[in-house]
């Protein structure tokens, strides 16, 4: 039984040390190459931040190192490092506006930043992959480290957002990407000579699972460059001449794919195995690469990072219309999902009823790293008993079991919606909006059929000095922009002399929602 | 001209459409973008930008765009 993540690499390393392990744009290594750079990259971290020795080294516990990603497999490389320094990653795209990198290290302080092609972070020390990948690892710290190590340790926190304005970082523990792993094999029919095309960023947990499928199951991951996903054509043709036969992609990316039509341009009959997840799945969408690569098994993937990936699945085994909801299926091995009534807290058992959709198992992240408070609002003790603690996790996601058994989708109970493939809190945009020292007040409605973010806001004192609406709405822009990724922007503004209130003296969202 | 860089400037009021020249190449525009460009390209100038037309080449920059959609309308 695997306890660290390391041990399927190594065994990657004894039984295939030739394979093509990691591959992008520039270059590709096997994994006998990674093990040594990842080992080299440890070497460099242990003799920058020191390790425990003697009765100490029992007591170690891994520590945050922050990783300046792109689109490259030395971004990986340096996760793997990393973990081989008894320590756990953390992505940061550097991309992101200043102040929400200040926001997420000042919460985090990582022991060290690496990048893995030269990023810079004003004001910050940042070592560069070339650098950390020169250096000697000591073979005996290093098993040390190993010995010391127990799966409940922390692999990787990635970032998420908050609707306090405030970033989350999700904490999870190897235990739980052993488990998804492990799940996965059992479950879905990885074709042989597998080969992943990465489409998720590495600060998206969706990258989680081509990274570990892939070592688990012998196979190689190779990134596509970004720019692709803009340019279909070049997309589909990347797929047929690297051999991508296995995908795991946010549905956004294989929206754009139906929306240009590209298959009446160019054919594949690579892919074996399609799942995606992060949104709904239009059935449309769906169908047209069904229809256009038959030969792939297509899977709907459910659940938030806080469960590491996914928690629930359905793997596509009949036709279904335009006007139909895919369902988000049935748990995974090693899952129980518990659908709980809004009103006495306690789970559905009978189908058709509606109820918040909470999750058990080995799967649950640790928690939110340095947010107590948060951690104890969404992981809170099961309702199934109190003889001992258990913790579930509350997704905020509603949904029901149909009469076939398989669970659906429908809602969210809060603020946070999917927009562009991203989790996003609109409770965190209103929080950028209203620090503007002349709005008085905003909130951010999501329209759901034309899928806009919808800013309602109120000025006051200094708004003035704007000639027109359009100017001071480019100035909201400007000013979120510092502290917003450009996904959170809202897409439409109105703007109210006097936003209107509900009887509770709140402003009234539902009744703006009905303006859209 | 004047048009299509409102267009582009309604869809990311944070760029300056005058200067760019790798907009794709270098990452500034993402898929998204595309897609709203596109949409937005299709409707005002009453054309039908064809999967075939997405290419780096064609929307690199402000210029590169306006050449497409000038080649696209005199077919």
């Amino acid at each position: 039984m695997y306890i660290n993540v390391l041990e399927m690499l190594e065994d990657n390393v004894r039984d295939n040390p030739d394979r093509v392990a990691l591959r992008d744009e520039n270059e590709s290594i096997t994994y006998k190459e990674l093990y040594e750079r990842a080992r080299s990259i440890a070497g460099y971290i242990l003799a920058h931040t020191g390790v425990e020795s003697g009765l100490a080294a029992t007591t170690h516990l891994p520590k945050p190192v922050a990783v300046c990603i792109d689109r490259d497999i030395r971004s990986i490389i340096l996760f793997f490092g990393i973990v081989y320094s008894g320590n756990f990653y953390v992505p940061i795209d550097v991309n992101m506006p200043k102040e929400r990198i200040d926001t997420i290290f000042a919460d985090l302080k990582p022991m060290m930043i690496l990048s893995s092609a030269g990023q810079t972070i004003e004001g910050l020390d940042v070592t560069d992959y070339e650098k950390a990948v020169c250096s000697d690892a000591d073979e005996d710290v290093l098993s040390v480290i190993r010995t010391n190590h127990i799966d409940t340790n922390p692999l990787y926190a990635i970032y998420t957002s908050g609707s306090t304005g405030k970033p989350k970082g999700v904490l999870i523990s190897h235990r739980s990407v052993i488990d998804l792993v492990e799940q996965f094999a059992i479950t879905f029919p990885f074709p042989d000579n597998l080969n992943f095309g990465n489409q998720a960023p590495f600060d998206f947990d969706v990258s989680v699972k081509d990274i570990y499928d892939a070592l688990y199951n012998h196979g190689t991951v190779t990134v596509i460059p970004k720019a692709l996903f803009s340019m279909p054509l070049k997309l589909i043709e990347y797929i047929n001449e690297n051999d991508i036969n296995t995908m795991i992609w946010a549905v956004s990316a294989m929206r754009i794919v139906e929306n240009f039509k590209t298959f009446s341009q160019i054919q594949t009959d690579r892919p074996k195995l399609i799942m995606f997840s992060g949104e709904i799945m239009p059935v449309k969408v769906l169908n047209y690469w069904k229809e256009n690569v038959p030969g792939a098994v297509y899977v709907n993937l459910y659940g938030p990072t806080e469960i590491t990936c996914n928690c629930s699945y359905y793997i596509i085994d009949r036709e279904y219309a335009v006007d139909e909801a895919l369902p988000i299926g049935v748990p995974f091995r090693n899952t129980q999902i518990l659908l709980l009534d809004p009103e006495s807290g306690t789970p559905i058992t009978e189908s058709g009823k509606e109820g918040e959709i909470c999750v058990r198992g080995s799967s649950l992240a640790l928690g939110y790293y340095g947010a107590p408070d948060k951690t104890a609002e969404s992981f809170a003790a099961s309702p199934l008993t109190d003889k001992y603690p258990e913790r579930i996790y509350h997704t905020g996601d509603l949904g029901y079991y149909g009469d076939d058994g398989l669970l659906r989708f429908t809602s969210r109970k809060d603020y946070q919606i999917k927009h562009m493939g991203h989790r996003i809190e609109l409770g965190e945009i209103e929080v950028a909006v209203c620090a503007i020292d002349y709005i008085d007040a905003a909130v951010c409605v999501f329209d759901k059929v034309r899928e806009k973010i919808v800013l309602f806001y109120q000025t006051g004192e200094g708004a003035d000095v704007f000639a027109t609406d359009k100017e001071l709405e480019r100035d909201i822009v400007k000013k979120i922009s510092l502290k917003l990724q450009k996904f959170m922007w809202p897409n439409v503004y109105k703007r109210y002399d006097r936003l209107p209130l509900n009887k509770n003296g709140k402003i009234d969202r539902v009744y703006l929602a009905s303006k859209l | 001209m004047e048009e299509l860089i409102k267009i582009l400037e309604e869809v990311r009021p944070d760029l300056d459409f005058a200067s760019e020249t790798s907009l794709i190449d270098g990452g500034i525009l993402d898929s998204f973008d595309i897609i709203t460009i596109v949409g937005e390209f299709n409707d005002a100038f009453d054309i039908e930008i064809n999967v075939a037309d997405l290419l780096p080449e064609n929307f690199n920059s402000a210029a590169a765009m306006w050449e497409l959609v000038q080649k696209l309308k005199n077919a």
